[in-house]
């Protein structure tokens, strides 16, 4: 892999996300987990009901994905990331609890960017559509919850080296705004 | 009258699944990789080369392109000297996406609106019917990821806005959208008709090869203009800054209502999917 790479492995800490900033270029490696919509939903019900979440928060990465299945033969099918705004109503609560990274693909709104700054978590981007590449860099793959959600089901995953990219770092900086400014053209 | 056995439709439809999955059509493939060569930013550049990548191991291996295999949207053209026979045609087709979907590994993405339950087998499709001259029957599937097809809306216009309204409406409804739609995207422009009837010519509009302008001057124009302002926002592949937020823009118009400009955006993402087949 290219030198320009950062590797990191989970659980990350605070001086781990410390040191990253937007448009670096990351590889992560160790235990992610996976959760979309409808997990979500449920994680957060669940703390409402004073219940535990799936696995342990603090420290964790989670991966917004709903994976193919898996072909016999692979740990897993195609898993690329899926849009995040939709989780932006959940992750705030998520992030005050310890999580230290969420990987996605677009923007996020004002309180998760705000979340990331006070509590030290970083939003990193995957390459939306690029399932089966991404797939080669996840080496097991296990339904810990909610397996009824098929698709949505929380997953653990065991990654090497796989490739995101810090998309909001935790000095509130934004790739998706400081992207488009620098290649804007103005007529 | 030609005879045509639904179960020959089911067949069809359940092979098209798989290959719309695995195989990225030839015109996006080669669209990526001009990208590749006008694109500035260097992330732009690798992000371009690992969606290029990730295409030759989908077609290798037989793995679908994306984790989202989408909805199936499937267009049927039926020569009206075509009888079915051998059973429910409607049936044949859900038959034929239950079994594409299940035995070639593709996600199930279809859900109840509110409970967000599974369906489980990806159906119901959504399938537009046409009736045409001829005895033969063309199929077209194009899975629709929802990723770009959330970041589609249909506008109704003033007819004062006029053509630049249009451009205007296209230009910010991709400003808007950023990386959500996993650019780079292709634009499906529909203007005219009705309501609903924009929002098929902008799907329809997806399905027109790429590097094939509107045969129509003043729309060809349109779709170049349209393109360059997009890419001239500067949020480049994944919206993580570039030249390249767009590979095209694909735009079908037909007369509306003298009361009305419809116009429908339909974004699509790079995983540009459809494969047809003529019985
Ligand atoms: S928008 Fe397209 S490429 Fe992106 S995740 Fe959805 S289907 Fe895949």
């Amino acid at each position: 892999m290219a030198e320009d790479y950062i590797k990191l492995t989970t659980p990350l800490t605070d001086e781990d996300v410390e040191k990253l900033k937007i448009g670096d270029r990351v590889l992560l490696n160790g235990v992610i987990y996976t959760g979309r919509d409808a997990a979500h939903k449920r994680m957060v019900e669940a703390l409402d009901r004073g219940e535990d979440l799936p696995f342990d928060i603090k420290g964790a990465i989670i991966y917004f994905v709903g994976p193919a299945p898996a072909k016999p033969g692979w740990p897993i099918g195609s898993a690329g990331p899926t849009t995040s705004y939709r989780m932006d109503p959940y992750s705030p609560r998520l992030i005050a609890l310890g999580l230290k990274g969420m990987i996605g693909k677009g923007g996020r709104s004002q309180e998760v960017i705000d979340a990331c700054v006070k509590y030290k978590c970083v939003y990193f981007g995957a390459i939306g559509g690029a399932g089966a590449l991404l797939a080669k860099s996840i080496k097991k793959s296990e339904v810990i919850a909610y397996e009824d959600l098929g698709p949505e089901a929380v997953r653990r995953l065991e990654v090497e080296d796989f490739p995101v990219i810090v998309v909001n770092d935790i000095y509130g900086n934004d790739l998706e705004k400081e992207g488009r400014k620098q290649y804007e053209v103005k007529d | 009258m030609r005879e045509v056995n639904v179960s020959e439709v089911t067949e069809a439809i359940k092979k098209l699944c798989m290959d719309a999955n695995y195989y990225l059509p030839e015109d996006v493939y080669n669209a990526l990789q001009e990208a590749l060569k006008k694109e500035k930013s260097p992330v732009g550049r690798s992000v371009l080369e690992q969606i290029i990548r990730n295409a030759d191991i989908a077609r290798e291996e037989r793995v679908a392109i994306c984790q989202d295999c989408g909805l199936a949207v499937i267009f049927m053209e039926i020569g009206q000297d075509v009888k079915f026979v051998g059973g429910d045609l409607k049936e044949a087709i859900f038959e034929g996406v239950r079994q594409g979907y299940k035995e070639g590994y593709l996600r199930k993405s279809t859900c109840h609106p509110f409970t967000r339950a599974n369906v489980g087998d990806n159906t119901p499709p959504v399938i537009h019917y046409d009736i045409v001259p001829g005895d033969k029957v063309r199929i077209v599937i194009a899975p629709k990821g929802g990723g770009s097809e959330n970041m589609s809306r249909v506008m109704m216009l003033k007819p004062a806005d006029g053509l630049e309204g249009v451009k205007d409406y296209v230009v910010q409804r991709c400003s808007e959208s950023g990386g959500n739609p996993c650019p780079p995207v292709i634009v499906g422009v529909g203007v005219g008709g009705t309501f609903e009837r924009s929002a098929f010519l902008a799907k329809k509009a997806l399905l027109r090869p790429l590097g094939r302008p509107n045969p129509d001057l003043e729309l060809a124009a349109a779709e170049q203009e349209m393109l360059e302002r997009i890419n001239k926002l500067g949020m480049g592949p994944m919206g993580w800054g570039g030249t390249v937020y767009a590979l095209a823009v694909h735009f079908e118009m037909e007369p509306c209502h003298i009361a009305s400009l419809p116009c429908a955006v339909n974004i699509n993402c790079h995983a540009a999917r459809h494969k047809e087949v003529t019985i």
